[in-house]
C-alpha cells in the first residue's frame, strides 16, 4: 500500500469482546505482530453479561488503521470493533496523582485542584493524593502545574472511550469492517488543555 | 441436549465420539504422556489412525488429506514437544487456509504454569498461526470445543484450529451433552454475500474492458468453483491467468488459460497483467510472489477483487471494487449480468506476447541426453496424461512442476504455497492417499525438502500404501542456490548438498528404488514405478545448475523479468 506515514497520529479503538479467558492475549497479539506500540489499554466489563470492551490507543496511519480493524474482525471472541477517528467520540481517562503539599503549599495545590475539578482524596502530613478525570490533554495540563510542587507519584487509566448518541455502538455492531461511513469528525478531545464548563456541558448534550 | 441412554463417559471417550460425530474417519498422529487418555479410548472408536514419524508429518497429513478431499483433517499429539512439532504444519495450513484440527494432550490442570514435564503453552506458541484455538480443562467443554473447532476450521475462510486437552480434563467422566443445533458463535461470522449494486456495476467494468484477464486463486479450487468459473470465461470471452495454488481450477488445456501468474509465471502472463485494463480477482490475496512490487502491479488496470475474507481487500494492492462473499456465489450472481464477448484482438495480442517464449522453453532445446528437471516433469505429464495428483514439496522442482504438470483438474495439486515448507510433500501425500485411494499420486521433491521428512517413508510403508516419490536430485539447495548464482555473485553459501543414496533409502524400508541419469530412461522408470505395488522412490539425477525461468525478482515490476538465456550455450 502506498499510503503515506504523514497521516500517522493517535488513534482509538475500540473492541467489544467476549469475557474470556486469552482474548485480551489475542487482542494484543495482532499489534504486537505487527510492532505497533500500546499507548494505552482499559478494559472492563460492560452493561451486558459476557461481554468486555477494550478501548485501545495507538499510533497509525490511514492503512494502518483499517488493517488493525479489519484483523481485528477476524478474531473469533471480537464481537464489534469502533475505530473513532472518523466519528464523534469522548474519551476520558482517570489519574492518580500524589503530590507533595506541607502546611505551607497543601492550600495552593488544593486552589489548583479546584480549578481543574479534581477531587483531594487522601491527605497526609507530607503529600496528597488528587483524582481526576477528563481528555488526556486536561490531565497532562493538571500534571504540569503540579510540577512545580513535586509529583511524587502518578497512575493513569488509559482512555476510555464513547462513540456520541445513542445508537452508535448498536450500529456499529451490524456492520463489517469493509462498509464504514466516513462522519465528519466533530467532537475531538485533543485541543482541550484546561477545565472547560462549555465542553462539559456538550458532552452531557 | 443429553440423549436417552447416555451414559457417563471419560473425555477421552467423549473425544473420539465427538470426532465421529463430525465425520472424521482417520487421524494422523503420534502419543505421548499427556495424551495417553485419548490414545486408550482409541482402540474402541471406529476411527483409523495412522502413526507418524514426527508430528510435523501429522499435521502435513492432515492438510494433505484436507486439500486433496475439501474436508477437515486431524492431527493429533501430546503435549511439549509433540505439540511444538506441530507448529511448522499449521502454520503451513494457515498460510494456505487449509481446514485442520489439532488435537494435544496438556498436562494435567492442576500442574499447568508449574513447567511441569513436557508442559508448553501450545495456545500461546499457536495463537498467531491458528484461525482459532481451545484450551480444555474440563470434561464438560471437549464436545463443545470439538464441535466450535470443526465449524471454525471449515467455515468461512477456513483454518486450522487447534484444541489443547488436560490430562484430568481426558480422564474425569461427564454424561456428554451433545447438540444438533447450528453452532453460533457471536463474534463470527464467517458469511459474506456481495451486494446485487456490486455486482451490476463489476458487470458493467467487465462488458466496458478491452482487455480484462480473470486471476484464478486458491478460492476456486476450494470453493468447487471451476465449472462456474468456466462458463463466465466462456461467456465474458476473457483470459485466466493462475495463481500457483490456483492451478487445476481452470484447465490448462483450455484455449483461454494463459498459465501460472507471478514471480516463476511464463513471460506472456505476466506481460498481458501489465497490459490488462481490468482484473478480476477471483478467490486470490495479491501475494507478494504474485505482484511482484505492487506499486508497478498492473497500474493501468482497473480491479475488481472477489473473495471470501474482507481482511484481504485493500491490504496490498489498492482496488477499484470489492465483492466480499463466497467466490461461487459470487460468479453465480454475476454470469446473468455479463455480456457474452469474444475480444479477439486482445488474445491476438497475448498470442503475440508468447513470441519467443517457445524457442526459449526447454522442451525445445537439444538435451544432449542430459537430464533436466523440466524433462521429467514434462514426461510425467504426458504419461500420466495429466491426470495423477501430484503433491509438490518447495523449491525449484515446485515452480518447474507448475510450469510443465498441465494440471486440467482441481485438488490436483497439493503444494505449499503461502509459507513455502520444505519437507511438505511426502507427508502431504500420505494424508492425500487416504482422501483419495484410487488415484495415482506423484511426489515431486528436491533432495533437501525430502530429506526434511524422509522418515515418513517409514509410515507409507507400515500402512503399505501405494505412492509414487520422484525426488529431483540437483546436489544443491537449488532455489537458493539459483538466487546465489543471479543475487550473490555466484557465491554458493551452503547449498551445495550431499544426500544418502535414496534408492538404498527406499530399501531400507522395505521399498523399491530406481535411479534415472538419462532422459531415454525416464518413460521406463516412470511406467515401473506405477507397476510396483507399495511406495517407489526414483531418484532423478539432474542437471545440477539449471536455473528456473523466466524470473521476477524479488520486489521487482512483474515485466521486469529474467529469461532462460536462448539458446543454451553448450
Amino acid at each position: 500500500m502506498t499510503a503515506s506515514m504523514t497521516d500517522s497520529r493517535l488513534r482509538t479503538f475500540i473492541a467489544h469482546v467476549e469475557d474470556l479467558p486469552g482474548v485480551l492475549n489475542r487482542v494484543t497479539s495482532l499489534f504486537r505482530r505487527r510492532s505497533y506500540n500500546i499507548e494505552s489499554l482499559a478494559v472492563g466489563r460492560t452493561h451486558e453479561a459476557g461481554v468486555s470492551r477494550m478501548t485501545l490507543v495507538i499510533e497509525a496511519d490511514d492503512h494502518g488503521a483499517r488493517r488493525i480493524e479489519a484483523n481485528l474482525y477476524k478474531l473469533v471472541n471480537v464481537l464489534r470493533v469502533e475505530e473513532t477517528a472518523q466519528r464523534a467520540t469522548v474519551a476520558r481517562e482517570l489519574a492518580l496523582i500524589k503530590v507533595r503539599a506541607d502546611a505551607g503549599s497543601r492550600p495552593a495545590v488544593v486552589q489548583v485542584c479546584e480549578v481543574f475539578r479534581a477531587r483531594v482524596i487522601d491527605v497526609a502530613p507530607e503529600a496528597l493524593i488528587c483524582e481526576i478525570t477528563g481528555p488526556a490533554a486536561k490531565i497532562d495540563g493538571f500534571v504540569d502545574v503540579l510540577a512545580p510542587f513535586g509529583v511524587v507519584e502518578m497512575v493513569r487509566t488509559g482512555a476510555v472511550a464513547m462513540v456520541r448518541s445513542a445508537a452508535g455502538s448498536d450500529r456499529a455492531a451490524r456492520r463489517g469492517p469493509d462498509d464504514r461511513d466516513d462522519r465528519g469528525d466533530d467532537g475531538d478531545d485533543r485541543d482541550d488543555r484546561l477545565p472547560d464548563d462549555r465542553r462539559d456541558a456538550r458532552d452531557a448534550a | 441436549m443429553t440423549e436417552p441412554g447416555e451414559r457417563r463417559r471419560t473425555g477421552a471417550q467423549i473425544l473420539w465420539e465427538a470426532l465421529h460425530r463430525e465425520g472424521v474417519e482417520i487421524v494422523f498422529g503420534y502419543p505421548g504422556g499427556a495424551i495417553m487418555p485419548a490414545y486408550d479410548a482409541l482402540l474402541d472408536s471406529p476411527i483409523r489412525h495412522v502413526l507418524v514419524r514426527h508430528e510435523q508429518g501429522a499435521a502435513h497429513m492432515a492438510d494433505g488429506y484436507a486439500r486433496a478431499s475439501g474436508k477437515v483433517g486431524v492431527a493429533i499429539a501430546t503435549s511439549g514437544p509433540g505439540a511444538t512439532n506441530l507448529v511448522t504444519g499449521i502454520a503451513t495450513a494457515m498460510l494456505d487456509s487449509v481446514p485442520i484440527v489439532c488435537i494435544t494432550g496438556q498436562v494435567s490442570s492442576h500442574v499447568i504454569g508449574t513447567d511441569a514435564f513436557q508442559e508448553t503453552d501450545i495456545t500461546g506458541v499457536t495463537l498467531p498461526i491458528t484461525k482459532h484455538n481451545y484450551l480444555v480443562t474440563r470434561v464438560d467443554q471437549i464436545a463443545a470445543a470439538v464441535r466450535e473447532a470443526f465449524y471454525v476450521a471449515r467455515s468461512g475462510r477456513p483454518g486450522p484450529v487447534l484444541i489443547d486437552i488436560t490430562k484430568d480434563a481426558q480422564q474425569a467422566t461427564a454424561v456428554p451433552a451433545w447438540s444438533d443445533a447450528p453452532v453460533c458463535l457471536r463474534g463470527y461470522r464467517p458469511e459474506h454475500r456481495a451486494r446485487q449494486g456490486d455486482l451490476a456495476r463489476a458487470a458493467a467494468m467487465i462488458d466496458a474492458a478491452k482487455r480484462p484477464v480473470i486471476l484464478a486463486g486458491h478460492g476456486i479450487v476450494k470453493a468447487c468453483a471451476s465449472e462456474l468459473l468456466g462458463e463466465f470465461v466462456e461467456r465474458t470471452g476473457a483470459p485466466v491467468a493462475s495463481t500457483l495454488l490456483g492451478l487445476g481450477g481452470f484447465p490448462a488445456s483450455h484455449r483461454l488459460a494463459l498459465g501460472m501468474m507471478g514471480m516463476h509465471g511464463e513471460a506472456w502472463v505476466n506481460q498481458a497483467i501489465q497490459e490488462a485494463d481490468l482484473l478480476v480477482a477471483l478467490g486470490m490475496r495479491f501475494d507478494d510472489r504474485v505482484t511482484g512490487n505492487p506499486a508497478t502491479f498492473a497500474v493501468g488496470a482497473r480491479k475488481i477483487h472477489c473473495e471470501l475474507d474482507p481482511a484481504e481487500i485493500n491490504k496490498t494492492v489498492r482496488v477499484d471494487l470489492a465483492l466480499v462473499g463466497d467466490v461461487k456465489a459470487t460468479l453465480r450472481g454475476l454470469l446473468p449480468l455479463v455480456a457474452s464477448a469474444e475480444r479477439r484482438g486482445w488474445i491476438d495480442r497475448i498470442a503475440a506476447l508468447k513470441g519467443d517464449s517457445a524457442v526459449r522453453d526447454i522442451q525445445h532445446l537439444p538435451h544432449h541426453g542430459r537430464l533436466f528437471a523440466a524433462h521429467v516433469l514434462h514426461d510425467l505429464w504426458r504419461i500420466t496424461e495429466g491426470k495423477a495428483l501430484i503433491v509438490s514439496d518447495v523449491g525449484q522442482h515446485q515452480m518447474w512442476e507448475a510450469q510443465y504438470y498441465k494440471h486440467d483438474y482441481p485438488r490436483q495439486l497439493l503444494t505449499s504455497g503461502g509459507l513455502g515448507t520444505m519437507g511438505f510433500a511426502l507427508p502431504a501425500a500420505i494424508g492425500a492417499r487416504f482422501a483419495m485411494p484410487e488415484l495415482e499420486i506423484w511426489v515431486i521433491a528436491g533432495d533437501g525438502g525430502f530429506q526434511m521428512t524422509a522418515c515418513e517413508l517409514s509410515t507409507a510403508a507400515q500402512e503399505g500404501i501405494k505412492l509414487n516419490i520422484a525426488i529431483i536430485n540437483n546436489g544443491y539447495l537449488g532455489m537458493v542456490r539459483q538466487w546465489q548464482e543471479f543475487f550473490y555473485d555466484g557465491r554458493y553459501s551452503a547449498t551445495p548438498l550431499r544426500s544418502p543414496d535414496f534408492v538404498k533409502l527406499a530399501e531400507a524400508h522395505g521399498l523399491t528404488g530406481l535411479r534415472v541419469t538419462r532422459r531415454e530412461d525416464v518413460a521406463a522408470a516412470v511406467a515401473a514405478a506405477r507397476a510396483t505395488p507399495g511406495a517407489v522412490v526414483i531418484d532423478f539425477r539432474v542437471e545440477q545448475e539449471d536455473s528456473v525461468y523466466p524470473m521476477v525478482p524479488a520486489g521487482a515490476a512483474l515485466h521486469d523479468m529474467i529469461r532462460r538465456p536462448s539458446p543454451i550455450v553448450e
